[in-house]
């Protein structure tokens, strides 16, 4: 299996389903001359062509609804925002049109679109460059919400996004785009929906996603494994829907729980995993579910006040440590 | 010289569309519609006129205001009427209510409740169109404060800059709710603002449905033919508030009586009689066929269920398999219900941005993290 970079992986999703089928367009800044902004597109408007690659003005409201209209009338627009940052000025179009149209016509719409672009820390950007939205979109009826932390699953979560027929908002990690790791050849797809279990394990469940994984989770149940202290680790690689089988039957199995995610507490994706987790498997719990989040603040420039505000692996410990009731 | 079944069709049009608007009123009152209900009483020139000089299969879309513009495109004033009772037999099951009326069969693509969120859309569905090489063209319309919204400006941009075959129509009443369009506009001859986008943009007076349709008879030839955009401005007026609970006191009694003397209504009909295209007591039958039709539409709407419970989970996610809803076919058991179908395999031809020599690279392209 070869081992490609996470940008190479979505650049074949999209080259492969650009190929297959073209109804399937690309459009966002950047995108076409440029190669995008992150490279993903790369190579794509020689392959394609500038009608099915389209270099959008700096207008993510306007080019986010173009994207819906061109999905009621039956094709299969791939929009990219820069960065999920700037896609805040396309909410109106994404939450009140895209999620609503199937809804609001009585079934006679669907919205086959895909957002998609990165989400989560740049690296050294600051506040308004570096935020993980998942939630908010996870929020709203009519949306489903991928966000995948493997080269692997971003080719096969990608497929099957575009071939969805609703509205996908697929947050890919700004710093997992040189990321590699192994990516099955050709025609591959990954149901929206499942979790993948990243590391069975015994003693407790560490639930993630996105970019958490690689650089928080795996590398805390490591260092948990030298201690004795076997994690298991979940990616939920689909916000919404929610796999909840996985979650129950693996917090069955350990009866502890830790939730990291990069993004804010309050009212975030963490916040649904405790309420499902107590709600449906109280009686397995050994501890209260405890979740490690990014710091409730806007992000801060400075190196250490950067590290200090996202999750890390001794902060997961910590959590750890305390839903097994053991002392640090 | 218009011909007199084209002059027929729209008196006919134009007096069903006041007649359902002046019972939906009505129905409002007696609380069998509810919520907001922006009725387009006096604006009836501009949707008819628009109607008859387009093809039945362009894409036409609105903003709230939206009761007439599927109804003169033939849809079904009963299940109209019923999704504005909030009923099972409504067009979208009684999920859209008076803001979101959607009648895909009959090519409306929506009522839009966020101003000027469906100005975005218009350019997607011209998009589309010119994407699959069809020569369909899709109007889309606004008020005049729809055209303050960022929305309307990027849209205008690439629409412009791409030449989609869509015709934008400011149905310019002179009020965004209570406030004055000038009071809030640097420039309020909104048609003006299409130099901006190097776009074409032209104005009409709204109350006259013959110069409404013979100037889109002309933009549409042009939009069709794959010169671009148009952006044309409708004088026009309503006569009563922007919404029902609206009583309108930002305006005169002077104003709104000397508006309602240039009715559009009266303005074919008398047109009609001086050219002797009809008789007086030909178009009184016209009168009391629509006023039929409507009380029709009220008593089909009284009479219909609310939707079943069960029905509060659907339509939220498309299911695998999961089929469209065709609502005449599944109201009225029409079995001829046209639904529009798109080739799932086809070779895209547009060169939306062909490249010249002087755009090739000089040297291949950094695979470096590039963003801004």
């Amino acid at each position: 299996m070869p081992e490609l970079a996470y940008r190479d992986a979505l650049n074949q999703a999209l080259s492969e389903e650009m190929a297959r089928d073209p109804r399937v367009f690309l459009m966002g800044e950047e995108v076409a001359r440029y190669n995008g902004a992150y490279k993903v597109s790369q190579g794509l408007l020689d392959k394609f062509g500038s009608a099915r690659v389209v270099d959008a003005p700096i207008s993510e409201l306007g080019f986010a609804g173009l994207g819906v209209g061109a999905a009621m009338l039956g094709l299969r627009p791939v929009i990219e925002m820069m960065t999920w940052n700037f896609a805040i000025l396309a909410m109106d179009q994404i939450v009140n049109n895209a999620a609503k149209l199937r809804h609001m016509s009585g079934g006679q719409l669907r919205c086959p679109i895909v957002f998609r672009g990165p989400g989560g820390a740049g690296g050294r950007l600051s506040s308004q460059h570096s935020q993980a939205l998942e939630a908010n979109y996870a929020h709203f009826p009519g949306l489903k919400v991928v966000a995948p932390g493997t080269p692997a699953d971003a080719k096969g979560l990608l497929k099957s996004a575009i071939r969805d027929e609703n509205p996908i908002i697929f947050v890919e990690a700004e710093l997992l785009y040189g990321s590699r790791g192994d990516v099955p050849e050709g025609e591959y797809t990954i149901p929206i929906g499942k979790a993948d279990i990243k590391r069975p394990g015994r003693d407790v469940t560490l639930i993630t996603w996105s970019r958490m994984l690689t650089a928080a989770v795996l590398p805390a149940a490591e260092l948990l494994a030298q201690q004795g202290i076997d994690a298991e680790v979940i990616d939920l690689r689909s916000i919404k829907p929610l796999d909840h089988e996985t979650i129950a039957a693996s917090v069955r199995r350990t009866n502890r729980v830790v939730v990291v995610e990069e993004s804010w507490p309050f009212a975030s994706v963490g916040s649904e995993l405790s309420d499902f987790i107590q709600r449906e498997c109280f009686d397995d719990l050994d501890a209260p579910v405890r979740r490690v989040t990014g710091l409730d603040v806007p992000m801060a420039y400075a190196a250490n006040l950067e590290r200090a505000i996202q999750p890390s692996p001794e902060r997961i410990i910590e959590a750890v440590n305390a839903v097994l009731y053991r002392p640090g | 010289m218009h011909s007199p079944q084209l002059l027929l069709t729209m008196y006919r049009k134009m007096v069903l569309a006041r007649r359902f608007e002046e019972k939906a009123g009505q129905a409002y009152g007696q609380k069998k519609i509810q919520g907001f209900c922006h009725l387009y009483i006096g604006q009836e020139a501009v949707v008819v006129g628009i109607n008859e000089a387009i093809r039945p299969d362009d894409m036409v879309m609105t903003g709230y205001r939206d009761h007439v513009h599927p109804l003169v495109r033939g849809s079904d004033a009963g299940m109209l009427m019923a999704e504005l009772f909030g009923k099972d037999t409504g067009y979208s099951k009684g999920k859209g209510g008076s803001m979101h009326f959607f009648d895909v069969e009959h090519h409306f693509y929506g009522g839009y409740g966020i101003v000027g969120g469906q100005i975005p859309l218009a350019a997607g569905m011209a998009f589309a169109s010119k994407y699959r090489n069809e020569d369909r063209i899709t109007v889309c319309s606004f008020g005049d404060a729809a055209s303050n919204q960022g929305a309307l400006h990027e849209t205008f941009n690439m629409a412009s800059k791409w030449k989609l075959p869509v015709l934008y129509v400011v149905e310019n009443n002179k009020y965004g709710m209570g406030t004055d369009i000038a009071r809030v506009s640097a420039q309020p001859d909104i048609h003006k603002r299409a130099d901006a986008y190097n776009m074409r943009g032209e104005s009409v007076d709204g109350m006259d449905v013959l110069a409404v349709h013979d100037l889109v008879k002309e933009l549409a030839a042009s939009i069709r033919a794959g010169k671009g955009p148009v952006l044309l401005e409708c004088f026009t007026y309503r006569f009563r508030g922007h919404s029902m609970s609206d009583a309108a006191t930002y305006r005169t009694k002077d104003e709104v009586e000397s508006e309602r003397k240039r009715d559009p209504i009266l303005k074919l009909r008398e047109h009609i009689l001086e050219r002797k295209v009809a008789p007086e007591a030909r178009l009184d039958a016209i009168d009391e066929e629509e006023k039929r039709i409507v009380d029709e539409a009220i008593a089909f709407a009284d009479q219909s269920p609310e939707p079943p419970i069960e029905d509060v989970w659907t339509h939220c996610l498309v299911a695998d398999g999961e089929a469209d809803v065709k609502p005449r076919e599944r109201v009225r058991g029409a079995t001829d219900v046209k639904w529009p179908s798109y080739p799932t395999d086809f070779k895209v031809t547009w060169e939306l941005e062909p490249r010249e020599p002087k755009d090739e690279p000089q040297r291949a392209p950094s695979r470096k993290k590039g963003a801004a």
